[in-house]
């Protein structure tokens, strides 16, 4: 009897781990929910993932890094992409790279529950996904569930209340919010067009590791091997990443602006109508906001005449916005809730040295 | 209206479409029914908003062109943000043809109402509105079209606004009218824009009036062809109490309209009394600005068939610089229409065209002042010119601007 059951028990062990093997194997994207329209209710339809809390990707399905990323209080985000087998992403030199129908970018916002802690649980908070459809790109997001195995379509997006242990061992309460679809419209928003912010190649040119080749790769160069992009340009700018000290100032301050501000602030973006342009390639010093007097602020001037007093920090109504949490003020509009103290000190230092 | 429907609505506190129209109640979760609505709703669908007080936490936004908002009634739907936790502004609005009518918005942490780059939007009587009165914690804005066409803005109240109640700017073809507009800094303003009317609204209690607007950096500059008329606008004695850094922080109290450069701009049958610093004031923009595409002169101004009366009684001299101009060069006999007489240098030597020139019309009541700049540059020589008959000329009128309204979706 009791052999028995502990051979039902190893076979179902067995089994199950079989069926894993198998279904690993198996598991491919959806491609047709990606191009239908709308979105489904569940994440987990579209088998991005062969282990949702485990974040492990399907086939096809390409971990990928930004060398400078947008604050997004303190998460921690996994970006994958995606591109259907015989296409890929073609190059373009200002933007994004020109993504083939069917593909999708998909990005996992978390929190290490105790940033002081080596293996710390986890906490997934929500799915973006950026669809390339037929009509163009879609955005929408999931919000994962408490037991974080599966994550559910919030059209109109939610609000998490939440906490974790930043690395100084300090607990942090946040109101967490996950966008609406309008939302992430807002900032994806060129000419009225929903489009991807982040991969571009020179956003993209730095070395990740691969758990499938044991090493560490240019990303470009694995993801032209692996048949997501068409090429790259021998001669490619790299963005700075804003967080490495040992690179110019200016060139961290730019980055970081472009990343965090420049989707809006563009000529293009929905914050065209302030003039402040904060694009990486924006060379005209008084639409970067030096010595620029607020056209639309309101008390977002914080009584500041600038939008950045050369050498004086405390003058400037861009830095005021970002240490500020109140909505009225606060810059970005969206996306946070938190100040992020690393990128204040970082235009704080630049806007000193003005 | 299905009555059943709605029971059935105030019964379950969900939301309910039929025919497309999106029934919505107050009540829990008010916040993500609300904007679920505003997302699944498509082109033609009206969301109705029953009576009562939403209590919202974040900033709602529609993006699908074609949609009716209605509330019950202004004062009957009331959209609070008194507890706003985030988004810049109450309403964000970025998609055409956009119907916006029978509410009120209260108490926004930033702009009250916001559209952004959209070909077409109506509001009809709707109200946006800081509670607590005039305070420079107030939201900035409360109607707040910027890069849109075909703007219609009628019998709408605005009240409390930091910076300007209504205000349009870096937009083209504009009705704004039948409006009040009261205890914001800015009564109403147009800024470098096209082809406005500003007709028959009431304008008291502001800082500022009417304000017309042409600034320098912008994406739109050259505003121009813009009609005030019929308007009432009197008292506008509030004491300025917009941020520093804002244009209008420089605006004075007692303003009743203030036209800061721009062209080609008529000001026509209006009632304006009893601002206290300047019935009317015509100036160039007095900031540094290495923009050279700029024009800081206003041009081809023609003011007629206004009534005035008692302008400038009590000056703002103390806190402003234009008022203190005015009281210094006026003394005690305060014009009613002032012009700053600033013109680029090259017309000081040779001379102002003859179409750009302020014309005046018939302007009951009327005192004016202006400065000559070649006299002012000379020593010992007045140069002062009140001298009404100088520019005393008829112009032809501006063209009336048309906009397709429709009609039938404004039941």
């Amino acid at each position: 009897m009791t052999d028995y059951s502990f051979f039902r028990f190893s076979y179902a062990l067995f089994a199950l781990f079989a069926l894993c093997l198998n279904v690993q194997a198996d598991i491919n994207v959806n491609d047709d929910l990606i191009l239908e329209e709308g979105f489904p209710e569940y994440l987990s339809e579209f088998g991005f993932f062969v282990d949702n809390k485990k974040q492990i990707p399907a086939k096809n399905v390409i971990p990928y890094e930004l060398i400078s990323s947008l604050f997004s209080d303190y998460t921690k985000k996994n970006r994958f992409v995606y591109v259907p087998e015989s296409s890929r992403a073609k190059y373009k030199a200002d933007t994004t790279y020109q993504f083939p129908l069917g593909s999708a970018l998909v990005k996992t916002f978390y929190y290490i529950k105790n940033e002081q802690q080596k293996n710390s649980e986890k906490q997934l908070l929500e799915t973006r996904l950026l669809l390339r459809k037929p009509d163009g790109w879609h955005a929408a997001s999931y919000a994962w569930n408490d037991g974080q195995d599966e994550a559910k379509l919030k059209i109109a997006g939610t609000t998490i209340n939440t906490s974790w242990i930043d690395r100084d061992g300090e607990r942090r309460d946040v109101r967490y919010r996950v966008p609406n679809k309008n939302q992430c419209q807002e900032c994806h928003e060129a000419n009225k067009q929903i489009i991807p912010i982040g991969p571009k190649a020179r956003n993209l040119n730095k070395n990740i590791f691969y758990p499938d080749s044991g090493k560490k790769i240019n990303q470009l160069t694995y993801w032209l091997d692996n048949g997501i992009i068409d090429s790259y340009p021998k001669v490619l700018d790299r963005v700075v990443d804003w967080q490495d000290s040992t690179k110019n100032l200016n060139a961290r301050a730019r980055s970081y602006l472009a990343i965090n501000c420049g989707h809006c602030h563009s000529p293009v973006g929905n914050a065209a109508s302030s003039a402040l342009y904060l694009e990486f390639t924006e060379k005209r010093s008084i639409h970067l906001g030096i010595k620029k007097k607020p056209v639309a602020a309101g008390r977002g001037s914080g009584n500041k005449l600038y939008s950045i007093a050369p050498g004086d920090p405390a003058e400037s109504i861009m830095l005021y916005r970002m240490q500020s949490v109140d909505p009225g003020v606060m810059m970005p509009e969206s996306g946070r809730s938190l100040i992020h103290k690393e990128g204040v000190n970082l235009i704080e230092e630049w806007i000193l040295s003005l | 209206m299905n009555k059943a429907c709605i029971f059935c609505c105030c019964l379950l506190l969900n939301n309910f479409v039929i025919a497309g129209i999106h029934y919505i109640d107050p009540g829990e979760n008010i916040q993500e029914r609300l904007q679920e609505a505003m997302i699944l709703s498509k082109s033609g669908d009206t969301i109705q908003l029953n009576e009562g007080l939403y209590e919202l936490t974040d900033g709602l936004s529609l993006a699908q062109s074609g949609v009716s908002i209605k509330g019950a009634g202004i004062d009957k739907t009331i959209l609070d943000f008194t507890h706003q936790l985030s988004g810049a502004q109450g309403l964000l609005v970025t998609s055409d043809a956009v119907v916006l009518k029978d509410f009120s918005v209260i108490n926004a942490k930033g702009d009250a109402i916001k559209i952004i780059g959209v070909d077409g939007i109506f509001i009809v009587n709707v109200k946006v509105e800081w509670t607590n009165g005039p305070a420079t914690e107030n939201g900035a804005y409360g109607l707040y079209p910027v890069q849109s066409k075909n703007v219609y803005i009628d019998g709408c109240i605005a009240i409390g606004a930091s910076d300007a109640g209504i205000y349009v700017g870096q937009s083209e073809n504009i009705i704004v009218k039948n409006n009040i507009a009261e205890y914001n800094v800015a009564g109403i303003e147009i800024e470098n824009s096209y082809y406005a009317d500003v007709h028959e609204n009431s304008v008291s209690k502001n800082t500022g009036g009417i304000l017309i607007f042409d600034l320098p950096d912008l994406p739109q500059q050259d505003g121009h062809h813009i009609r005030i008329f019929d308007n009432q606008i009197s008292n506008n004695n509030t004491d300025n109490f917009a941020p520093l850094g804002n244009i209008v922080a420089s605006v004075p109290r007692g303003t009743g309209i203030l036209v800061m450069a721009g062209s080609d701009i008529e000001i026509f049958d209006n009632s304006i009394h009893k601002n206290d610093t300047i019935n009317l004031a015509i100036v160039s923009y007095f900031q540094e600005t290495d923009d050279e595409n700029y024009h800081p002169h206003p041009r081809s101004i023609y003011i007629h068939d206004n009534k005035f009366s008692v302008s400038g009684s009590n000056p703002d001299s103390e806190r402003n610089e234009l008022a203190r101009i005015l009281e210094n060069f006026s003394g005690d006999d305060m014009p009613d229409i002032f012009w700053d007489g600033v013109i680029p240098l090259s017309q000081i030597i040779f001379g102002q065209p003859e179409e750009e020139k302020v014309a005046l019309g018939e302007n009951t009541g009327a005192l004016f002042m202006t400065i000559d700049p070649l006299k002012y540059l000379l020593p010992f020589i007045d140069p002062l010119n009140s001298n009404y008959d100088d520019f005393m000329t008829h112009r032809s009128s501006l063209r009336k601007i048309v906009i397709d309204i429709p009609f039938e979706r404004l039941d």
